[in-house]
């Protein structure tokens, strides 16, 4: 992955709006890793794969990939420990 | 709970592309009309949709340049050479087409008239649309936040809303910007003359005890050299917001 290859988490806001009806960039997020907090915009997304990857800018662990497939929006819950307002 | 969520999502709106703006060689502004606009805060992104007659749809970001204007909206898009999106909202958009939108996106990379200051906005190339969103909204406004631009741009020719940008800097009490042309510039330049660095930064930048909101966006790279440089400096990371948007033709 080269430095130019990720963008942030405020990419995916329109899928997190189709998804759960409300704007989430904002929202705050606990990473499952190592437990660094922050808002959701700002974690590290990869559009190159396949899916949207996004991984904790603090310790780089795989957090949430969302899958668009036939039947609608998918969202892997890897390493997400919360999500708050 | 069923209702708010109903409520509030979002759906694909068209939008009519009412007319262009020639910002340089490869940026285009696209003035938009989106009948059902429900409104939007400067820095917010709308996604832009394009399907094929084969039914292959395309997707991509891009900010809103301009504060809210009913229905009116404006897009700033750079062509990259090996885009898939971009070369065709650039080079074959017509004026009366349909785009397919939804948003505003965005609660994070926001920043209105009156949430304070001193406001420091560092963009690179295109990526000054947000920001410009954000400048304009202050003028509009009327308010007293103190705001300092800096856009890194390759050479004079390639600097996005130029004309403008020299108007609010001369015109507009509180407000400076400064330029930064990392490639060529013209003869008799007396701005910055390199890439974006920790010591531009810091002669840019305010005191961190001023504790400056700091809004950076440009490509990948550039924002993650300048977020460090402020880190670095004794910025308080909360008081930065950051907006990547990938790769671009060359470094800035």
């Amino acid at each position: 992955m080269t430095a130019d290859s990720h963008v942030d988490g405020n990419a995916v806001g329109g899928e997190m709006i189709d998804m759960f009806g409300r704007e989430m960039t904002g929202a705050r997020t606990c990473c499952g890793g190592c437990g660094s907090v922050g808002p959701f915009g700002s974690l590290i997304l990869y559009q190159r794969a396949p899916g949207k990857v996004l991984r904790c800018p603090v310790c780089q662990a795989v957090v949430l990939v969302v899958v668009e497939q036939p039947s609608g929006l998918r969202f892997n819950f890897v390493a997400l420990r919360w999500v708050a307002q | 709970m069923a209702g708010a969520a109903v409520h509030g999502r979002l759906n694909w709106l068209l939008a009519d592309v009412a007319g262009f703006v020639d910002e340089t060689p490869n940026v285009k502004t696209i003035v938009l009309e989106a009948q059902g606009w429900p409104g939007h805060l400067p820095g917010q992104h709308v996604d832009v949709r394009l399907t094929a007659e084969d039914g292959y749809q395309a997707q991509r970001s891009y900010s809103l340049a301009r504060p809210v204007d009913d229905a009116r909206l404006e897009i700033t898009v750079e062509r990259l050479e090996d885009g898939e999106v971009s070369p065709y909202l650039v080079d074959v958009l017509q004026p009366g087409d349909r785009l397919e939108l939804r948003g505003p996106i965005g609660g994070y990379f926001v920043w209105e008239p009156g949430r304070g200051g001193p406001l420091l906005l560092l963009a690179g190339g295109s990526g000054v649309a947000p920001l410009m969103a954000m400048l304009r909204a202050r003028i509009r406004a009327g308010t007293d936040e103190v705001v300092r631009l800096l856009v890194s741009s390759r050479s004079w020719d390639e600097i996005v809303y130029r004309d403008e940008l020299e108007r609010i800097d001369q015109e507009i009490d509180g407000v400076e910007v400064i330029h930064t042309l990392t490639r060529s510039r013209p003869e008799g330049w007396k701005g910055f003359d390199r890439r974006v660095d920790r010591d531009m930064v810091a002669e840019v930048a305010w005191a961190t005890h001023e504790r400056p909101l700091c809004y950076v966006c440009g490509p990948t790279g550039f924002v993650e050299n300048v977020a460090s440089s402020l880190v670095e400096l004794g910025h308080a990371p909360e008081l930065i917001r950051t907006e990547r948007f990938g790769p671009t033709g060359g470094p800035l």
